[in-house]
């Protein structure tokens, strides 16, 4: 990379907490924030799935009254977050024509668009509300951003399912390598805690069924893992050049060392069993880094708790890594978060920054029985990350034959 | 029972106000909802919709062009009751 690129703000608000602060204490305290539906869909839709990670905080305690009526809740989380982030890089002073916004999005406005099908059903036409095309498309929360800070160097939504905000990452790195912007808010969001993706989810046996037990639901590489867990918030960073941090005095979390985006082209769902192509976008991302996979000390992996998503990651990584996989902790923050789908890359992707910032990995919850087709490094407690210069990526993965990944290495 | 003009600016007042913020007691029935309260199209037919459910009342597309003050809305809405 001709250009060094350094992250300077953090934002989220997740099913752990409503800023990044409360969720990555919540995190390192092995919390779920899986939890029992008590909405009334529920019971009147029979679901079959009963829970979800829900936002710790609503959206309405943070947001003004206008903003919560004209805003799809997957732009109301993409707000908090970039706000959150945008203040804690400083409110930077930036020409607006140099700054520029990736902000993702797995599903959409999915709430606007099925609310405003319900309304037409019941009352017909004349009660669908004019906002509703702009608050179900995808770049609604993209635009939301760009026009609460002012971007003018361009407003863009990758859409990848559940790479998604990874992918808009990987974006942000390739405009600002271009030369023409300075500066990105970057990240995603998700909000789709609805009886019909429930359903549909559900549908295609994708997401767990453990009723009875929802802390426990989210257990990536555990042998009784069923399924990942919904759930929905969003997170987001700035990125910047470093040259442009530095210039404002900013404070610096991480360097932004490599992203890289592949496609499996072998199935609309399964994960590639052989992981070439989860893999191609590992090593594609550390040569980005100018990296050796020696360098590599922990990775906060996809690992949705699904029983094939889970070892086709571990086969991906172990493709690469060879035997220094052992060497490697890798983090499963979904066991805590649940899985925000086009969220999630982003949520995680600050978890990555912060383990490297504050040299601690975070745990992974629910790993009872490891299981032995997966013999991966877990951490299961925080753990201290060696001092000195390190690396660490993360991993996502989409329905489609999504890969992507980005790597961090250390600035502190 | 029909409500009287004030209880209308009231109501009215409230929507606009969640509709776009503006605080409620900038909601005057002289005030342009274009030119004062700088209100855009769809925010403004949004509005129109919510008075509708919120007063019992229809106001036909053809007649929303012709609300150009918060009292013309108040007026029609009033009589239309």
């Amino acid at each position: 990379m001709n250009r060094k690129l350094v992250v300077t703000g953090l934002g989220a608000t997740t099913p752990l907490g409503g800023d990044v602060p409360s969720t990555w204490r919540a995190l390192l305290a092995k919390e779920s924030g899986i939890t029992t539906l008590e909405q009334e869909w529920v019971a009147r839709h029979q679901l079959p799935v009963t829970f979800a990670g829900q936002a710790a905080v609503a959206a309405k305690e943070v947001l003004s009254v206008p903003e919560t009526k004209r805003l799809d809740p997957s732009s109301q989380f993409a707000l908090i977050a970039a706000r959150e982030a945008w203040a804690d890089a400083g409110t930077p002073d930036v020409a607006p024509e140099r700054l520029a916004v990736e902000f993702a999005t797995g599903i959409g406005g999915v709430w606007t668009l099925l609310d405003a099908y319900d309304t037409l059903n019941a009352s017909g036409p004349r009660r669908v509300l004019p906002m509703t095309v702009p608050m179900l498309m995808p770049n609604g929360p993209a635009a939301a951003i760009g026009m609460d800070i002012a971007a003018r160097g361009g407003v863009r939504t990758a859409v990848s399912a559940c790479a998604s905000s990874t992918e808009a990452i990987a974006n942000a790195i390739t405009r600002l390598q271009s030369g023409e912007i300075d500066i990105v808010v970057a990240g995603g969001c998700e909000a789709a805690i609805h009886p019909l993706p429930i359903a549909a989810f559900a549908s295609m046996h994708a997401v767990s069924r453990n009723n009875e037990n929802p802390a426990k639901a989210s257990r990536p590489y555990d042998v009784a893992r069923d399924g990942f867990v919904m759930g929905e918030g969003a997170g987001a960073l700035v990125i910047e050049t470093e040259e442009h941090a530095k210039a404002r005095g900013a404070k610096i979390y991480a360097y932004l060392v490599g992203g890289a985006v592949t496609s499996d082209a072998h199935h609309i769902t399964a994960p590639d069993p052989e992981g070439t192509g989860a893999a191609r976008a590992v090593i594609a991302a550390l040569e980005q880094a100018g990296a050796k996979i020696e360098d590599v000390v922990h990775i906060n992996a996809h690992a949705t708790s699904t029983p094939v998503g889970d070892i086709a990651e571990y086969t991906a990584l172990k493709r690469v890594f060879g035997d220094h996989l052992a060497n490697i902790c890798v983090s499963a923050t979904k066991s805590s978060t649940g899985h925000l789908l086009g969220g999630a890359g982003a949520i995680e992707a600050i978890f990555t920054v912060l383990a490297l910032y504050e040299r601690t990995a975070p745990p992974t919850i629910n790993l009872d029985n490891q299981d032995p087709e997966i013999p991966l490094d877990v951490v299961t407690s925080p753990r201290k990350l060696p001092d000195g210069e390190i690396l660490a990526i993360s991993n996502s993965f989409g329905f489609g034959g999504h890969n992507a990944v980005i790597a961090f290495k250390s600035a502190n | 029972m029909a409500l009287s003009q004030t209880e209308v600016l009231a109501g009215l007042a409230e929507i606009v106000n969640e509709e776009t913020g503006i605080d409620t007691s900038s909601v005057q029935m002289d005030k342009s909802f274009v030119d004062d309260l700088d209100i855009d199209s769809i925010s403004m037919l949004t509005i129109v919709m919510n008075a509708e459910g919120k007063f019992g009342v229809t106001i036909p597309e053809e007649k929303v062009a012709d609300l150009i003050t918060v009292g013309d809305a108040v007026n029609y809405i009033t009589d239309a009751q």
